[in-house]
């Protein structure tokens, strides 16, 4: 496999991470809102909870996190962009 | 005063502008002190900050084609992250979210989650490769992706189709702002909204436009924010509301079983001669309703919004304007962080504009009180001649029931700072908020049409030969049309403010998200497949849409998908269609497929050209 190659399947992995952990926090755990509702975090009920802050917080560390990782992977690979391209 | 170049001093500049701001709050609060009128506060505030715009956008002018366009590619991810947060905060999130949360509860939040979730497509599926591959729009990736000139023509249609529903709405908005604000009928208002857009964007297209929207978003979240913490603290409810609200989220449970939720039935509400568009509270505030199929109605809402986000060409294209593929990624970081700081504002702002209505313990609470009383509260009063509060004594005993106090949505932004006791001056700041908010969207959504029909219908199909002075010439010349034939229409006030924006997210999901991403994600997608899917995607969306909504043929939804959600449908069969059709054709030349690798690898030189 080529540089290219072995840099593109690594790519994709960590999409799909990203997109694993996504649909856990956008719709698995909605997929169990009344349940979820009857424990409580910080005084709000949890479904409720996640939906106000919790989902949206979890998505802004996700982007960020996936953005390190995927400057990691092109360190990696020599794919790194020089500032005056 | 600054020394260097200007990217270098934009920390400095926005920081000195933000100080001015707040001297600007803080006088106009000593003004109110010495006697100057609500009417005049409310004035000031709306064209103080349009005109700082105004200024912004012709210092930004421009004759060059890639400053027009992409901004000359040279915006810091930060920035780039505070002008998307403005460029995506419509006057809908705005001024209607938290209405939406205070009537609709749980339900509705699905706006949210969907509204946020879909940077994370939009971040590990499509900005970096787009910007690697130096596009102008996005149909311009799709033209040179798959090649030929009906595939551009087909993406330029879902692209116009998706922001001109959406452009309406936020027209709509600077108009009913402005209209309240300078005291003006609504159809002038809706003019002078359109000119105060087009102020923004002629001179300097994108470029221009980025920097207004900084500026917007800055005025925007304070103004947003100070109100929720100043109610917050002011009636008691803690320091800092997102963390101690837990109380009153349980208390307003409590309230509704004691008051009990009620839905008026339609021949009462008629009967009772409540205006359009006015709703009574009548479902749970935190509790989620029961059964699989309110679950898949929040899950297919949630999608939707999400997979539209990553659809929507004003947001993919603020993605282009980043000086490298690094900071296109590190850039929809920060502005999911720039528009959490809002979203996650708004469910704590309902709370706290529903308890204080609804708790009789409390001295602003209005319910269970007698209607004769509450009639004489000056509030109260002023939002019912306007028509967008009303009471209904439906059991006539003189006592105000949660089913009899009506209001439009909109109130819970614009009046709960009114009914906490709040200076008048907090109302101005609220109203310049909504402007900067609607106006950054609608310059967003404008610019990404306009340049779609100059770029990729006028400069690439019809007149390729077409100098730079011409083809900016017609980019400020389809600017001005697109932005008034939107106000012509918001002038005819078509659907509600949120209706026409979840459309605008499904038709875009229905024509744009399967031939972008595959675009990127699969070498053996081809031109044939991705004509078929834009076309059958966008006319099955559209069929749908008109099978189910009420006001056109009104059949049952299929499986809970209504008009908010036909995009499901749209995009299935756009799916379903571009990989059969690709699958039928010969697979794209090496040529393509080498295009395809290329933008695969973050360094190196952009697909494009610097100039095109």
């Amino acid at each position: 496999m080529s540089n290219k190659e072995k840099h593109w399947e690594k790519t994709k992995g960590l999409m799909i991470i990203t997109l694993i952990i996504w649909f856990v926090f956008g719709y698995l755990i909605f997929m169990f809102g009344s349940d979820l509702n009857t424990s409580s975090f910080m005084g709000y009920p949890l479904a409720y909870y996640m939906c106000a802050q919790g989902s949206i917080i979890a998505f802004v560390v996700l982007i960020f996190w996936f953005a390190n990782r995927q400057e990691k992977i092109d360190e990696e690979f020599g794919f790194t962009e020089k500032e005056d391209d | 005063m600054f020394k260097g170049n200007f990217i270098d001093n934009l920390p400095k500049i926005y920081g000195t502008y933000t100080g001015g701001f707040f001297i600007f709050i803080i006088l106009m609060a000593i003004a109110e002190q010495a006697g100057m009128t609500a009417k005049t506060i409310g004035i000031l505030f709306v064209a103080f900050t349009v005109c700082i715009y105004a200024i912004i956008g012709y210092l930004s002018r421009t004759v060059q084609v890639d400053a027009y366009y992409v901004a000359g590619r040279q915006v810091p991810t930060v920035f780039n992250g505070m002008a998307t947060a403005a460029d995506w905060m419509s006057g809908a999130s705005f001024v209607a979210m938290a209405g939406g949360i205070y009537f609709g509860g749980y339900t509705y939040m699905a706006f949210l989650v969907g509204w946020t979730g879909g940077y994370v497509l939009v971040s590990s599926l499509l900005a970096p490769y787009l910007r690697k591959f130096g596009c102008y729009t996005v149909p311009d990736f799709i033209g040179t992706r798959y090649g030929g000139n009906f595939a551009r023509f087909c993406a330029v249609v879902v692209l116009t189709l998706a922001s001109f529903t959406y452009v309406t709405a936020q027209i709509n908005a600077t108009g009913t702002i402005a209209s309240r604000a300078l005291s003006i009928p609504f159809e002038l208002g809706v003019w002078v909204g359109l000119v105060s857009i087009l102020l923004c964007s002629m001179l300097g297209g994108m470029r221009a436009v980025t920097w207004t929207q900084v500026a917007q978003y800055i005025v925007l979240i304070i103004a947003y924010l100070i109100p929720v913490f100043w109610i917050s603290n002011k009636s008691g409810f803690g320091f800092f509301p997102h963390f101690m609200l837990g109380e009153e989220v349980a208390r307003l449970g409590a309230l509704e079983s004691q008051f009990g939720l009620v839905k008026n039935a339609a021949a009462d509400i008629k009967a009772a001669g409540v205006p359009g568009g006015l709703k009574s509270i009548a479902v749970s505030h935190a509790g989620v309703p029961e059964g699989g199929m309110a679950a898949w109605k929040f899950i297919s809402l949630a999608l939707c919004m999400m997979v539209g986000t990553a659809s929507l060409p004003h947001i993919l294209m603020r993605y282009f304007t980043t000086p490298s593929v690094k900071a296109a990624r590190k850039s929809v970081a920060w502005s999911l962080f720039f528009i959490a700081l809002l979203y996650t504002s708004a469910p704590m702002l309902a709370t706290l504009s529903k308890i204080s209505l609804i708790d009789p313990n409390l001295p602003t609470g209005i319910i269970g009180k007698p209607i004769a009383e509450i009639m004489q509260i000056e509030w109260v009063n002023a939002w019912i001649n306007v028509k967008q509060a009303f009471i209904a004594d439906f059991n006539g005993d003189g006592i105000l029931q949660l089913n009899e106090w009506f209001m439009r949505g909109d109130v819970v932004v614009l009046a709960t700072p009114e009914v906490a006791g709040l200076p008048y001056v907090i109302s101005g700041l609220v109203a310049a908020g909504g402007m900067a908010a609607a106006m950054s969207t609608a310059d967003g959504l404008i610019l990404a049409i306009a340049n779609a029909l100059s770029h990729d219908i006028y400069y690439k199909i019809i007149d390729p030969k077409a100098d730079v002075r011409k083809r900016l010439l017609v980019a400020r010349a389809l600017l001005i049309v697109i932005g008034a034939a939107g106000a012509y229409i918001a002038s005819m006030r078509i659907t509600s403010i949120l209706g026409a924006v979840a459309w605008a997210f499904d038709f875009a999901m229905s024509g744009l998200f399967f031939p972008l991403i595959l675009g990127v994600w699969w070498k053996r997608a081809t031109r044939q497949g991705a004509i078929a899917g834009m076309i059958a995607g966008l006319a099955s969306g559209t069929a749908y849409l008109i099978y189910v909504y009420p006001k056109f043929m009104g059949n049952a939804p299929w499986l809970g998908i209504d008009h908010l959600r036909f995009g499901i449908i749209g995009a299935s069969v756009c799916l379903v269609v571009m990989v059969v059709v690709s699958l039928m054709t010969e697979e794209p030349d090496k040529a393509t497929q080498q295009m395809v690798d290329e933008v695969r690898i973050p360094s190196g030189k952009t697909i494009l050209g610097k100039q095109h």
